[in-house]
């Protein structure tokens, strides 16, 4: 799976899918399992569809048809939401460790 | 228009010495050995996963987690500095969809999928780290498991 096309055409796995969507969405939306069902059977396709080593199937999913502004946005100076300084992190991190060891 | 990548995370980081992106002249191949519908699938993604309480990653960190394939949805969450996590922390199969291929392995679109899934945090600066420290004790899991195919799903 890809959404970075020109990193996956310069690294050249042996077979890829790319999907046009924000980073972090490459299999889908959130709480769109039908969405994410197809561009999963479509990557899967790809296994026994792809004959020459290095092809990028280029998926034609769209992210929102009305607004594409999000490929002028993303990766641009302040995108990354706020990190949580390192007093923070190591506090969600402790609290996240003790819930799942009670459980 | 797909984003150019490369130019623009260099804009972005242009106060830094700019990255040396890993450029591939050829592509590897392995024929599928068998349809698909008879593989056994392992998964993998870069986006950060941890099973219950896994230690987080840290930056430059070459580690990976084993993750259960029958592992709840609430017993994931994502830890990455290089994308925004929002979504896939509401939903990990955004970059990591194990109840979609478990889903796939129940109808029979896939022979197994393969047990556990592997997730690492992909803002790893060294290629090379990846390369000689991460890849090849992934390729000897997916041996161990007799995996036919290998899903990643970078994030």
């Amino acid at each position: 799976m890809t959404s970075a096309l020109d990193i996956t055409q310069a690294v050249k796995p042996p077979r890829a899918v790319f999907v046009n969507f924000p980073l972090g969405h490459q299999t889908g939306k959130p709480d769109d399992p039908a969405l994410q069902r197809s561009i999963l059977r479509d990557a899967l396709a790809a296994f026994e569809s792809i004959e020459a080593p290095g092809t990028i199937v280029e998926l034609p999913y769209v992210w929102d048809q009305a607004d594409n502004s999000w490929e002028e946005r993303d990766y641009r100076p302040g995108f990354m939401p706020r990190r949580p300084g390192r007093e923070e992190a190591d506090r969600i991190e402790a609290e996240r460790r003790a819930r799942f060891a009670r459980v | 228009m797909p984003i150019a990548y490369i130019p623009r995370t260099r804009e972005l980081y242009s106060s830094y010495e700019p990255y040396r992106w890993v450029v591939n002249e050829t592509a590897p191949w392995t024929p599928l050995r068998r349809p698909l519908t008879r593989s056994k699938l392992a998964l993998m993604s870069s986006g950060g996963i941890l099973y219950r309480d896994q230690p987080r990653f840290h930056r430059e960190d070459a580690s990976y987690r084993p993750v259960p394939k029958n592992a709840r949805r609430d017993e994931l969450s994502i830890w990455h500095f290089g994308y925004p996590t929002a979504d896939a922390e509401r939903d990990p199969n955004c970059v990591f969809p194990l109840e979609r291929l478990r889903e796939f392995e129940a109808e029979g679109v896939i022979g197994e999928l393969s047990d556990p899934a592997f997730t690492f945090m992909g803002g790893i600066y060294s290629a090379r780290k990846v390369r000689d420290e991460l890849a090849p004790k992934i390729v000897a899991e997916l041996k161990a498991a007799h995996a036919d195919a290998f899903l990643l799903v970078p994030a």
